[in-house]
């Protein structure tokens, strides 16, 4: 079956305690898109994900995805964090952390299927680092790391794939092989939502961006949303990306 | 060879003199159980940084305990009850003002060990209850019911920790991504601060509250210096924290000490040896370490 049901983001603001975080945000994902979400730091990115998963509460507005609210469909969603926000001495191998992927679907009492360990498998080979499940994941590279964690959102079998800055510190090998694989998920139809903050080059490989700061400044083609007078609102008066963006 | 077989036999007999005693055998057996679920549990404090928390629980059980002992409760109940009940205002406290969680638990955990105190001293004027022994451990008070209600306490605790394994370690390692997967992270939070709270409850009379946290955190700590999995370091851990506590039980015995303070020298001290020698990790011998000595000189001269 093709997924064609679409994320609608409907009237969002989110506080922290007294600050208000975001504000009055309106959009739509679609399935079949690498989408980025773009802005300065602290404009909000890593917030207006994790409230449209109902990671954290939210003032107003709805998320919903199909027919039903979004937060009610975890089962669907593969989520990435920030890969600073990982304690990466925790006495787990790389097998452990991707066989995470399978701990929803395998269900409470149960003990993990041969399909679950073999779908495993398949994932670590798809991020190149089936030589190195037995490593403990404090002995990895950043770039290493984040290949693991986008095996466990492979191994989850998601029909959302959200990710949290997967590109920062990691080695333009790990970059390709993450790309390659975000344009296959979005061929195979599947909604790809990656936050990012790097203007450089690689912002040619999303084909719609969503553009941020505490509000929604713009959403839609790449080429639709990257302009001066769009970069200027989010980033303020100087940024130097338009020669890399041909 | 006949001194080593004389060596042999009082070496046997000093291992088995005191097992002829049957508040010694109790203790023994309590201190096993109690040896297992401590490391067990603590490992999930040790890699959630929550060592804290159990500093926390383990002083906020006391006034649970008098108030129980009052009442004509068992005290295992009441304990448990004032733990769990300090986790949630420690929660509440920090979820509902600025404050944060650890400046929350140093003000929660004091009061309630304060107030403990105070119950404990005013009743035990009248009855024939002694606060050291719950604060450092008493083997000398272990009776059957507590060899009971520890074996159930022991069982439940490893029964929740086998079945609830690969949830809790998504949980423990990746919160977020546990919550985004769809899994009830409150509930396992709450299932685990009620783990906690049990282990410490069943741990009162062999190490006592105030030094129950080494033994929740230092067999953990050891193990995970000398093996990479979270399962490997609970097991290990079990064995560090039976050895540990079945040691520190003798020492109480020969030595005449409490035996929560026995224990904790032994445990401190493995740590102390894994943190020197782990091959993986020990600072002196470990893999990318200068040769001891250079090390050494390096202690001695930190300028150099
Ligand atoms: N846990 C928190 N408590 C209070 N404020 C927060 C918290 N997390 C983020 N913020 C604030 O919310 C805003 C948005 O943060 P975030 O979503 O992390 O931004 P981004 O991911 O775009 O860098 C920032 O101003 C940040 O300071
Ligand atoms: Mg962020």
């Amino acid at each position: 079956m093709v997924v064609t049901s679409k994320i609608m983001v409907d009237h969002l603001s989110v506080n922290y305690r007294d600050v208000q975080a975001l504000r009055n945000i309106n959009l739509t994902v679609r399935p079949g898109k690498v989408v980025g979400v773009f802005g300065p730091n602290g404009a909000g990115k890593s917030t207006l994900v994790k409230a449209m998963l109902g990671l954290m509460p939210v003032v107003t507005g709805r998320v919903t995805y199909g027919d039903d609210i979004l937060a009610h469909q975890l089962d669907r969603v593969a989520y990435v964090p920030q890969r600073s926000q990982i304690d990466w001495t925790f006495p787990a191998t790389v097998w452990d952390v991707v066989m995470m992927g399978r701990v929803k679907q395998t269900g409470w009492f149960k003990r993990f299927s041969a399909p679950s360990h073999q779908i495993v498998q398949d994932s670590l080979e798809r991020v190149g680092m089936a030589d190195f499940c037995d490593r403990p994941i404090g002995a990895l590279s950043g770039g290493q790391q984040q290949r693991v964690f986008l095996a466990r959102a492979l191994a989850q079998q998601a029909e959302i794939f959200c990710f949290d800055e997967p590109f920062v510190g990691v080695d333009q090998k790990t970059e390709t092989v993450i790309f390659s694989i975000f344009r296959e998920l979005a061929a195979a139809g599947k909604i790809v939502l990656v936050i990012n903050h790097d203007l450089g080059e690689s912002i040619t490989n999303f084909d719609q961006l969503i553009l941020l700061n505490k509000e929604l400044i713009a959403a839609g083609p790449r080429d639709w949303v990257l302009t001066r007078d769009h970069m200027t609102r989010a980033y303020g008066g100087h940024v130097g990306f338009f020669g890399h963006v041909a | 060879m006949s001194l080593d077989l004389a060596l042999n036999l009082a070496v046997l007999d000093w291992f088995f003199e005191p097992l002829q005693f049957a508040f010694m055998q109790r203790s023994l057996a309590v201190a096993i159980m109690v040896g297992v679920i401590c490391s067990v549990v603590g490992s999930y404090l040790m890699v959630q940084r929550l060592a804290l928390l159990g500093d926390a629980i383990s002083h906020s059980v006391l006034p649970g305990l008098a108030i129980a002992f009052l009442l004509g409760v068992n005290i295992f109940i009441g304990a448990f009850i004032a733990g769990v009940i300090s986790t949630v205002i420690i929660g509440w406290i920090h979820t509902r003002s600025p404050i944060k969680e650890d400046a929350a638990m140093g003000i929660v955990f004091s009061a309630f060990f304060a107030l403990g105190i105070t119950l404990i001293t005013t009743i035990q004027r009248d009855n024939k209850i002694d606060l050291n022994h719950f604060l450092f451990g008493n083997i000398l008070g272990v009776t059957g019911g507590d060899v009971r209600d520890t074996a159930i306490i022991a069982g439940l605790v490893l029964l929740a920790v086998a079945v609830l394994y690969k949830e809790l370690l998504f949980y423990s390692f990746d919160p977020l991504g546990a919550q985004a997967s769809g899994l009830p992270t409150g509930l396992l939070n709450a299932g685990l601060m009620v783990l906690i709270a049990l282990t410490v409850v069943a741990s009162m009379k062999v190490v006592g509250v105030i030094l129950v946290l080494s033994l929740l955190i230092a067999p953990g700590a050891t193990a995970y210096l000398l093996v990479p999995r979270l399962h490997q370091v609970m097991l290990l851990g079990a064995a560090i924290g039976v050895f540990s506590s079945v040691s520190g039980m003798y020492l109480s015995y020969y030595v005449n000490l409490p035996s929560g303070p026995a224990i904790v020298m032994v445990v401190s001290t493995l740590f102390a040896l894994a943190f020197l020698l782990s091959p993986r990790h020990g600072v002196l011998v470990g893999p990318g370490r200068a040769r001891p000595w250079r090390q050494l000189q390096r202690l001695l001269r930190p300028g150099l």
